[in-house]
């Protein structure tokens, strides 16, 4: 049961940073990263790492998230459409 | 869409790369050469019972100044690639009666169990660092409930400052005793806190200088979230 418990949270990892690289609203992806930061802290606990798991918690889903957010509100929240004609173009 | 797929072939090339050395280690067995003499002497050594906080403070204290410095030069960055003359904040939007009052009710217990959780790092889990972003969090929670809160800059800075002098004095404080920078001298010197080894005064200089991380970590990241949340004025 503990080996299903651990492929669904490194499959609920890697589906929520997948997410946070593709999604162009940039307020959702930093969404997907503190899920990342949560689902890594919660495979942290299970490795019975729990103080790497509390420092996780605490920096990855709280503080580093709410510090992309205030750097959102002062710029832009939309990834801009622009992509080039060819692959060289922003190679 | 050419470029996408490279990328994803080339990262799939680094995978599998990777995947095939660490094949080679399997999981999960006794690996331990230096590991199995911290796990068989902490605590005659240090007194915790918390073998990473006592790795982490005690046997390779240095790397916890590194980090600190880093922390340290981090938030400076911060403030001196936002500073203007004049700052202010500028929310627009009084957060509603429910947020303000529970935020009211919940603040004193988020920063208590946040002082605990350094407090009690030789004991229990945790340490100076998530105690101390458990300290910032509570006033990240202050910044976003209030919009007129802001910290008081005259007692936070230096503040910061002292917790940070603080842990380089503990440090050549032991320079001076025991002949090495950091060394433990409250526990391997003194001898405070033998016959109580399990409870909250014991481990040496371990709940000293986590109390003084927990202090200066919590004070740089509400730093930098106040550096990060108020904007120049018009003109400023």
């Amino acid at each position: 049961m503990n080996d299903w418990v651990a492929i669904f949270i490194t499959a609920l990892m890697v589906i929520s940073a997948i997410f946070a690289v593709e999604w162009r609203d940039l307020l959702a992806a930093v969404i997907g990263m503190a899920a990342v930061s949560l689902f890594a802290s919660i495979a942290f606990f299970f490795l019975q790492a729990p103080d790497v798991a509390m420092v996780e918690a605490a920096i990855g889903a709280a503080l580093s998230a709410a510090v992309f957010i205030f750097a959102i509100k002062r710029t832009e929240r939309y990834e801009s459409e622009e992509e080039g004609t060819g692959w060289w173009a922003r190679w | 869409m050419v470029k996408r797929i490279l990328a994803i072939v080339f990262i799939l090339i680094i995978g599998f790369w990777m995947a095939k050395a660490l094949d080679q280690i399997p999981f999960g067995q006794d690996r331990m050469l230096v590991g199995k003499y911290y796990l068989e002497h902490v605590t005659e050594d240090t007194g915790a019972i918390n073998a990473v906080t006592a790795v982490v403070v005690n046997y390779r204290g240095f790397d916890t100044l590194g980090e600190v410095t880093v922390l340290f030069i981090a938030s400076t960055g911060v403030a001196a690639l936002l500073w203007r003359k004049k700052r202010k904040r500028t929310a627009k939007t009084e957060g509603s009666i429910v947020l303000t009052t529970g935020a009211r009710l919940l603040l004193p217990f988020i920063m208590l169990f946040g002082a605990y959780i350094f407090i009690h790092g030789h004991l229990t889990p945790g340490g100076g660092f998530p105690g101390g972003a458990t300290i910032a969090t509570a006033f990240l929670f202050f910044y976003l409930a209030f919009t007129v809160y802001e910290i008081d800059h005259k007692i936070f800075e230096p503040l910061e400052g002292f917790a940070g002098l603080g842990y380089v004095t503990v440090g050549l404080i032991g320079l001076a005793i025991g002949g090495y920078f950091l060394f433990d001298w409250i526990w391997q010197t003194w001898g405070i806190g033998r016959e109580n080894v399990g409870r909250l005064l014991s481990a040496g200089f371990i709940p000293i200088i986590y109390t003084l991380i927990g202090i200066k970590v919590g004070t740089e990241l509400t730093g930098i979230v106040d550096n990060m949340i108020k904007e120049p004025e018009e003109g400023g």
